[in-house]
């Protein structure tokens, strides 16, 4: 028999049909939606007089648009409220499962899917979004597409796409200490490009990655968007089941172990082939930060910003318009450099894991007073839990607050945007332009060295504060 | 969705790589329910001041430039899935966009929008700049059928593109993918029967 890769066996297991020189007709298994990527899809079936081809299929939730602050009160700003509330209709309307605001299962999309275990080894798995990569961890075929795609899928349950290209980026020896999934993967995409892994599909394998918890897996795979790659994915494995196992919907009982005998036929077969490869050293990461204006542009926190003509095909005129717009120079280390905001949050990093690493790293010291601070947990159940571990309290007593869940700071959609011109240690994904507010300058980090930078006042080398 | 046909036009230049969709249509314009009224907010934090003010030299601002043709930087449309991107440039007036490399999700985008990404060389790329920028006039000729551009007066640029059959029917005919998938509607259903998990 061929010797198939992860990628591979759940993709064709999934072609319901393939058209002569087009593109091929991909079965979902899962549609998550939300409510900034759904309402023209859902006012195109109604143009079109369709039904949702099947809504047990689709679970919504809200979470670009909302406030971490006083969820139970009306949204104040017009705008996102309308929005929100259409996908209350919509929903209503078609018969879609809603977990909106004030539901205890509400929280970012790519939070919730895999908490309630409704993310899957071996589904497809598309939300308009682009870090649907996230759920890749569960070798998952998962991955964001536009709204238009969005409403074939709910008049189908089918996307018409052209197979991807295969890479797997295998990361072997152990992290050193202070040294997250989130530095793991701003490493690769340094070293890649924001553009390098465009046109394929990731597969994460190596010791570095077996190591990792599913969290920090979905960290990893939720960044895979930053260089290109239309997703990610990471083989199961006991890890994987373990999490899995007692969630809300994953298989139980019987059906567990037919599943499970399933999922174990799924990692890439030995000798398989991928159309690249790449190997990186684990023992060499060190925490990350990003001094530019895409995610690929990324050093060491000790490191110093590097100058255009020491990167690989980069222009020069952009290269210099991103530093211009970030307020730094090459040569200089963003070590030390005074910081105004710091954001732990987004569907990169706002798991229970990463609130637990924070409050304990924080627990005992005080932030500092000019560093307006934004803990956001990813879920309603993560917050819960956070409560029940009374890491609040630990996080308050250090000067900052747990708020409720949403994709918050991240996208400078909702009331929590950074100031034009001030600096964000941030752990979400992306450092564009604008994308945390119209001139905020965000630096991309782990949550350590987010939660670091927000004790010092400054950008800190967390590897400094450890021992 | 509208068809494309055989066109001319002038082009504006945009070279500046990495172009995210951020940059092109703010996540605070996105809350809009349907999908008209994006073009407004086209580049909008480069093409305004904070006050409001259209920024003078921003392309998009600069009498000198016109036509519906858009070239732009390398690795265009990356980040975000958005198509709220696509509808801006649409909206805006764009039928094609030149670059030498597009994000995957935003290609898509484009396509199903009835936009044409046509990727060329980075050298004819910059070649293209190159000839704008001296000369803002120069006419670009756009031939869907054939798969051809062509730049006036510079026939050394050229050049055929590749775009998949599919897609390609899909624009000349005004199709969208949705009419396709209803057709093989039994093939789906019956992909599902044969199914043992999920």
């Amino acid at each position: 028999m061929a010797k198939k890769t992860l990628f591979d066996k759940v993709w064709d297991s999934h072609v319901v049909k393939r058209i002569p020189d087009g593109p091929q007709v991909v079965y979902i298994d899962k549609h998550l939606i939300h409510e900034v990527t759904s309402p023209q899809a859902f006012y195109g079936l109604e143009a079109r007089k369709l039904p949702l081809f099947r809504p047990d299929r689709i679970v919504a939730t809200a979470d670009h648009n909302v406030p971490t602050k006083d969820q139970h009160l009306p949204i104040k700003e017009e705008l996102s409220r309308i929005q929100v509330s259409k996908l209350s209709e919509n929903c209503e309307k078609f018969g879609v499962e809603l977990y909106g605001l004030g539901h205890p299962y509400q929280g970012i999309v790519h939070i919730i899917g895999p908490e309630l275990g409704i993310t899957q080894p071996g589904m497809t798995m598309v939300c308009g979004d682009s870090h649907t990569s996230t759920h890749g961890a569960f070798g998952t075929v998962a991955f964001g597409i536009g709204t238009s795609e969005v409403e074939q899928v709910m008049a189908t349950q089918c996307i018409l796409q052209t197979k991807p290209k295969t890479m797997r980026i295998t990361v072997d020896g152990e992290m050193g200490k202070g040294v997250l999934a989130k530095d793991l993967i701003l490493h690769i995409i340094a070293e890649i490009s924001a553009s390098g892994a465009t046109g394929y599909f990731v597969e994460y394998a190596g010791s570095a990655i077996r190591a990792l918890s599913m969290e920090a897996r979905m960290t990893v795979c939720n960044m895979s968007i930053e260089m290109g790659a239309r997703g990610g994915m990471i083989a199961p494995d006991e890890t994987t089941y373990a999490y899995m196992k007692g969630r809300e919907f994953a298989p139980k009982g019987t059906e567990w172990d037919r599943y499970l005998a399933y999922w174990k036929t799924l990692p890439t077969d030995d000798g398989a082939t991928f159309d690249k490869e790449m190997h990186f050293d684990a023992t060499i990461m060190r925490p990350m930060v990003t001094y530019g204006t895409n995610p690929g542009m990324g050093v060491a926190v000790d490191a110093a910003v590097p100058k255009a003509a020491d990167i690989v095909g980069a222009s020069v005129s952009s290269f210099d318009k991103s530093l211009a717009y970030m307020g730094l120079k090459s040569g200089e280390s963003l070590n030390g450099k005074t910081i105004q905001n710091v954001f732990i949050g987004s569907c990169t990093n706002s798991r229970i894991e990463d609130l637990r690493l924070v409050a304990d790293f924080v627990k005992g010291k005080t932030k500092a007073d000019h560093v307006k601070a934004y803990i956001i947990p990813g879920s309603k159940q993560v917050e819960k839990q956070a409560r029940e571990e009374g890491l609040n309290i630990i996080l308050e007593a250090a000067g900052f607050e747990l708020r409720e869940p949403g994709c918050s700071a991240c996208l400078g959609m909702n009331e929590d945007k950074i100031p034009a011109g001030e600096y964000c240690v941030s752990t979400s994904n992306r450092n564009f332009e604008g994308r945390q507010g119209p001139g905020a300058r965000t630096i991309l980090a782990s949550p350590l060295t987010a939660a670091a930078s927000a004790i010092a006042g400054k950008v800190t080398d967390i590897r400094e504060w450890l021992n | 969705m509208k068809k494309l046909e055989k066109f001319s036009s002038r082009a504006i230049p945009l070279p500046i790589d990495d172009i995210d969709t951020d940059q092109i249509i703010p996540a605070r314009f996105l809350k809009s329910v349907t999908k008209d009224g994006f073009g407004d907010n086209l580049f909008r934090d480069w093409r305004y001041d904070k006050a409001g003010k259209p920024v003078k030299d921003f392309v998009l601002n600069d009498p000198k430039w016109d036509g519906n043709i858009l070239v732009a930087g390398k690795n265009f449309g990356c980040g975000s899935s958005r198509e709220h991107a696509a509808w801006a440039l649409g909206d805006y007036g764009f039928k094609v966009v030149i670059s030498s490399f597009f994000a995957d999700i935003f290609k898509n985008n484009a396509l199903n929008n009835g936009i044409l990404p046509i990727q060329v060389s980075d050298a004819s790329l910059h070649k293209l700049f190159d000839v704008l920028l001296a000369t803002p006039e120069t006419q670009l000729h756009i031939d869907l059928e054939n798969q051809r551009f062509s730049v006036d007066g510079h026939d050394d640029l050229t050049a055929t593109f590749e775009i998949n059959p599919y897609k390609k029917m899909c624009l000349i005919n005004g199709y969208d993918d949705i009419d396709f998938l209803l057709s093989i509607k039994e093939d789906i259903e019956g992909f599902e029967k044969a199914r043992l998990f999920h």
